[in-house]
């Protein structure tokens, strides 16, 4: 384990499994809660790996999820393998959505998941291969 | 106002939660969208919706919704009703429209839940 670092844990999620979709920000969120963190950080952390998981099932094959937690900052890293984004200012921005209306009547698909997780973030880096999958890092200082 | 007063108001049955019947509430927020619920409800607030899977549930734990209700006489489905008992969040539901649902709540004094865009 690196340095400082309280709690390390790999999720990984299948793309399409939309009856499992969110389990993994649902432990996350348990996860921070047991560690202690105050209830604003641990409802913004939950909030921005949820949007990002449910991108994972709906848009890509699979994909890892790295939690990673040290005394200053919480860290949700998600790596996917899949279609990717081609435009990711476009992606980003409010409203921009490649949802099939399955997706909609599951309550997603409004384009504001990327938004979303960037501002429930204090670090947002997002990078993309077209073809090939997509990468989030997600920080969150604890103070 | 306690939730057991918001269960008549919107004549509503308790489909699990029954413990949280004292709670008191504040805010309302109705949404069939999830991604409106994570991007703009307030925790703690009532949340009114017509969408009944499970990400109903998940998005309300996630947010810190403190309640459920759903309208227009639907009922969540199975996996939903599992997880917020687990989750210990309550359950409800309305034989009302969304529209007269809000409107009796609001009537009644109750703010909303729900902030614009940060
Ligand atoms: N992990 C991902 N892989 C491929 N495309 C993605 C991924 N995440 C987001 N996208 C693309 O970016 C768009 C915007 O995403 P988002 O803001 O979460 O809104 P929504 O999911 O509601 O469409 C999606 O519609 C999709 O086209
Ligand atoms: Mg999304």
């Amino acid at each position: 384990m690196e340095d400082g670092v309280l709690f390390f844990q790999e999720f990984s999620i299948m793309g399409k499994d939309f009856s499992n979709a969110g389990s993994v920000s649902t432990e996350i969120k348990s996860i921070l809660k047991e560690i202690g963190f105050d209830p604003v950080i641990v409802r913004r952390a939950a909030i921005a790996a949820y949007e990002a998981e449910m991108n994972v099932v709906m848009y890509a094959d699979r994909g890892v999820v790295r939690l990673r937690v040290t005394p200053d900052k919480i860290s949700i890293e998600l790596e996917d393998e899949g279609q990717g984004i081609e435009d990711i200012e476009l992606a980003m921005q409010e409203g921009y959505s490649t949802a099939t209306p399955e997706m909609r009547e599951m309550g997603f698909g409004a384009g504001m998941g990327l938004p979303n997780i960037k501002r429930n973030s204090d670090h947002f880096e997002i990078t993309s291969q077209p073809g090939r999958g997509t990468k989030l890092n997600i920080v969150i200082k604890a103070r | 106002m306690k939730l057991t007063e918001i269960k008549e108001i919107l004549n509503a049955d308790v489909i699990t939660g029954d413990s949280h019947l004292g709670d008191e509430f504040e805010e309302v927020c109705s949404a069939d969208l999830m991604s409106d619920v994570l991007a703009f409800a307030t925790p703690g607030t009532i949340l009114l919706t017509g969408l009944t899977n499970v990400q109903s549930v998940i998005t309300a734990h996630v947010a810190e919704v403190g309640a459920v209700v759903y309208i227009r006489g639907k009922r969540p489905d199975e996996d939903a009703i599992k997880l917020a008992m687990q989750k210990n969040l309550p359950l409800l539901a309305s034989p009302l429209t969304m529209f007269e649902a809000c409107g009796r709540l609001y009537k009644q004094g109750l703010k909303s839940g729900s902030s614009t865009a940060k």
